[in-house]
C-alpha cells in the first residue's frame, strides 16, 4: 500500500461560534471571519507540515481545491503545488482540480503540465467535479456538471497527448487553437486519479477499460467505501479486466497518539470541529439540483436517511470515518481495511479541523515511523482481495 | 388517462419526440398556461376560474412533472421553440399565452420568436429579466423552505401530496438546468423586449419574496403598452393564492384586447 499525506489547509483559526449566526462554513460565511495575518501563518505552517511528511518517507503528499469556505484554503492548488515542488522529493498529488467549474479547461492542462515539468514527473493529476457547494460559490450550473466533466477531461487528455494546434469542438467548449505549452513531462501524460464521494456515474466512468483511472473514495463511512470500491471492481470485471489495488484508494482523517486513550482525548475537539463545524452544510448546498443524476440523488437520500446530524469522536471512529489510537491500533485498523477494501493507496488526513501545528507534526511523525514501515512490510491478505 | 377532475382531462401527446402530459378544461378562446418551476399535479382553482371563459390548456413542460425529458432540452429558448410546435400540433389559433415564473420567461421568448398565432401575453411573477433586488435563492432552499417563501399564506398552497413530492427532484433539476446561470434571466432579453408587438398584462403578487414586485415595473417598462396588475395579499403564486382576482384581472384585460 502507498501512503500519501493529505492536507485540506483549513482556516484552523475559525471562530467556531459562527454557527450561532450562520448555518455553514461554506458559500455564505462572511469572509470577515478570515484574518489574513493568521492566514499567512497557516499557509506557511501547512506547507511545513507537508514538507515534513515528504521528508519522513511518505510516498507523496496530497492537496486539493475548494472555494469560498473555511474548510479548505486552496482555491488554486497549483499555487501550493508550486510552493512544494522544489523542496520535496516524492509524489505531489493534486486531488484534484474541479473540471466543470472552469470555462477553459486548458488552464488545468497548463497548470498540471507546469507542475509535472518543474517536478520532473512527480505529479498525480486529480480530476473532480467539485463539491456541490462549489456550484453555488462559482455559480456554475450543476445540471451540466457531468457533461462538462466528461468534455473537459477529453479535451485535457487530448491536449496532453496530441500535437497541436488542433480545433476542439464539443457542446460546452470550442477552442480554435489547442496547443498546450508546456507539454507534460510524464508520457503520455501524468497518472490520472479520480476522487469522488461515491457518484455511481463517476465510478463507472473511471473503471472503464479505456481509462482504468485510480478511484479515490473521499471521507466516508467504511461500509460506504466498501460498497463504492466493490462497484469499481464489478465494473472492471464487466469491462473484461480485474482491478488492481493500485487502482483504488481512500482518504480519511487519522490521529496516532501514545495510547488509545490519549489519542482520543487529544483529537476529540478537533475532529468534532472538522465534522460538525468545517463540514457544516445543508443538503441543498452539498447537492444542488442536477449535481447528481436523479437515480444517484435518490440513492444518496436513502443512504443518508437517519444519519445523526452531529458527529462525535466515537461515532466517527465507529463508522471508520476517523482512525484514531495508538500506533498499534492504527496499524491494526489499517491492515484490516487494506484487506477488507483491497486498497492500494491510503491518503491520511493528518491535520483536520482545528488540530494545532505541534499535534499535527507529532501525528505525521508517528504515522511515518510507527505505521507506514510496518504496513509496507506486510503482505495483504490475498484471499480477502478476491472475495468479490 | 386519469381524469384530473370533472371539469378537466389529462392526456398525453407526443410532440417533437417528447411525451408531454397536458391538462385541459373549459371552453372559449384558447389560453395556454405555462407553469413555473413546478408542474401542477392536478387541476387548480385558478384554472377552473379561467375555464369559465377559456379553453385552458396546461402542459407539464418537457423535463417537468409527468412529461418526459428530451435530450435536446438545455435552455429556455428550447422550450420556446417547443411551444411553437405545441401550438401547431394542437392547431391553436389566436392563443392567449400566460406564463408563471420560468413559464413567463418561456412565453416572452416564444412571443419574440413568433406571434402569428398569439393574441395576448400574460406574465405572472415572471423570470427572464435580471433582478434589481435579490429575492430568496430557491436553489439554496429545501422544498419546505421554498413553499414557505412562495406563499404569503402557506394554507393556500396546493397540498404537498405524493405526486408533487415524486416530481420535486425532477422539477428542481430541470429548473437548475434552465435557469441556474445567469440566475433566472437572459442578459440578451432586455435588449429586444421592446420589439414585442403583443398586448401584454404583467401580473405580480405584491408579497413575492422570490422575484420581488419591482420586477413587474421592469417588465412593464420594457414592453411597450404593457398593463400591470398587482394582486394584493399574494406571494410568488398570485394565481394560486387569489384565483378569483387573478381570473377576473385576466378576463378584463383580454376583453380590452381586440382579437
Amino acid at each position: 500500500m502507498k501512503f500519501i499525506a493529505f492536507h485540506l489547509m483549513p482556516y484552523a483559526d475559525l471562530d467556531l461560534s459562527y454557527t450561532e449566526r450562520y448555518d455553514s462554513a461554506w458559500v455564505t460565511l462572511p469572509n470577515s471571519y478570515y484574518d489574513p495575518v493568521k492566514g499567512h501563518a497557516l499557509y506557511n505552517r501547512y506547507i511545513d507540515e507537508l514538507e515534513y511528511a515528504d521528508r519522513l518517507g511518505f510516498d507523496g503528499i496530497g492537496i486539493n481545491e475548494h472555494h469560498q469556505n473555511a474548510y479548505g484554503l486552496m482555491p488554486t492548488p497549483g499555487v501550493i503545488a508550486g510552493a512544494l515542488a522544489r523542496r520535496t522529493k516524492g509524489t505531489i498529488a493534486v486531488l484534484g482540480r474541479a473540471l466543470p467549474l472552469v470555462n477553459n479547461p486548458l488552464v488545468i492542462a497548463e497548470e498540471f503540465s507546469m507542475i509535472d515539468n518543474i517536478t520532473g514527473g512527480r505529479l498525480i493529476a486529480g480530476f473532480v467535479r467539485g463539491i456541490g457547494a462549489e456550484y453555488h460559490s462559482w455559480n456554475m450550473n450543476p445540471a451540466f456538471s457531468h457533461e462538462r466533466f466528461g468534455e473537459a477531461h477529453d479535451l485535457i487528455v487530448r491536449a496532453w497527448t496530441e500535437t497541436g494546434p488542433f480545433h476542439w469542438r464539443s457542446k460546452h467548449y470550442d477552442f480554435r487553437y489547442v496547443n498546450t505549452w508546456p507539454r507534460p513531462y510524464q508520457q503520455p501524460h501524468p497518472p490520472i486519479w479520480i476522487p469522488s464521494q461515491g457518484s455511481r456515474e463517476t465510478i463507472v466512468w473511471a473503471a472503464a477499460a479505456e481509462r482504468k483511472y485510480t478511484y479515490l473514495q473521499t471521507y466516508s463511512p467504511v461500509a460506504a467505501v466498501k460498497r463504492f470500491l466493490d462497484l469499481y471492481r464489478e465494473e472492471a470485471q464487466k469491462a473484461g479486466y480485474t482491478a488492481t489495488p493500485e487502482q483504488l484508494g481512500w482518504m480519511t482523517p487519522v490521529y496516532v497518539g501514545e495510547t488509545d486513550a490519549s489519542a482520543r482525548a487529544e483529537a476529540k475537539s478537533h475532529i468534532e470541529a472538522f465534522a460538525n463545524k468545517f463540514l457544516r452544510m445543508k443538503a441543498e448546498m452539498v447537492r444542488p439540483p442536477g449535481y447528481l443524476s436523479l437515480a444517484s440523488a435518490k440513492a444518496v437520500l436513502e443512504a443518508k436517511a437517519g444519519r445523526a446530524a452531529e458527529h462525535t469522536v466515537d461515532s466517527l471512529m465507529e463508522s471508520g470515518q476517523f482512525i484514531c489510537g495508538s500506533a498499534a491500533t492504527v496499524r491494526d485498523r489499517l491492515a484490516g481495511y487494506e484487506d477488507m477494501l483491497g486498497l492500494g493507496n491510503f491518503l491520511a488526513l493528518l491535520q483536520f479541523g482545528t488540530l494545532p501545528h505541534d499535534a499535527t507534526m507529532r501525528n505525521i511523525e508517528r504515522f511515518a515511523r510507527d505505521v507506514i514501515p510496518q504496513l509496507r512490510a506486510r503482505a495483504p491478505q490475498a484471499a480477502a482481495l478476491n472475495t468479490r | 388517462m386519469n381524469a384530473a377532475s370533472a371539469e378537466a382531462t389529462r392526456t398525453t401527446h407526443t410532440i417533437e419526440g417528447v411525451e408531454v402530459s397536458v391538462l385541459r378544461g373549459g371552453s372559449g378562446p384558447p389560453l395556454l398556461f405555462l407553469h413555473g418551476s413546478d408542474a401542477f399535479a392536478e387541476w387548480q382553482p385558478f384554472m377552473a376560474e379561467l375555464a369559465r371563459r377559456y379553453d385552458v390548456i396546461v402542459p407539464d413542460h418537457p423535463g417537468f412533472g409527468r412529461s418526459a425529458t428530451p435530450p435536446w432540452l438545455d435552455t429556455i429558448g428550447d422550450l420556446a421553440h417547443f411551444y411553437r410546435a405545441f401550438i401547431e400540433a394542437f392547431d391553436l389559433h389566436d392563443v392567449i399565452v400566460a406564463g408563471h415564473g420560468i413559464g413567463g420567461w418561456v412565453a416572452v421568448e416564444l412571443a419574440l420568436r413568433d406571434t402569428r398565432e398569439l393574441r395576448a401575453l400574460v406574465l405572472v411573477d415572471a423570470a427572464g429579466l435580471p433582478l434589481s433586488v435579490d429575492g430568496v435563492d430557491t436553489f439554496m432552499c429545501s422544498p419546505e423552505e421554498i413553499r414557505a417563501a412562495s406563499y404569503l399564506d402557506i394554507r393556500r398552497a396546493p397540498a404537498p401530496d405524493d405526486v408533487l413530492r415524486a416530481h420535486q427532484a425532477k422539477n428542481a433539476l430541470m429548473t437548475a438546468r434552465l435557469a441556474w446561470q445567469p440566475r433566472f434571466y437572459d442578459p440578451q432579453l432586455a435588449k429586444w423586449l421592446h420589439r414585442l408587438r403583443l398586448p401584454t398584462l404583467v401580473v405580480w403578487g405584491d408579497g413575492d419574496a422570490i422575484f420581488p414586485p419591482r420586477q413587474a415595473a421592469a417588465f412593464a417598462a420594457a414592453i411597450g403598452g404593457a398593463r400591470t396588475l398587482v394582486i394584493p395579499d399574494a406571494g410568488h403564486h398570485p394565481h394560486v393564492e387569489a384565483p378569483q382576482a387573478f381570473a377576473a384581472g385576466v378576463g378584463a384585460f383580454i376583453d380590452g384586447v381586440r382579437s
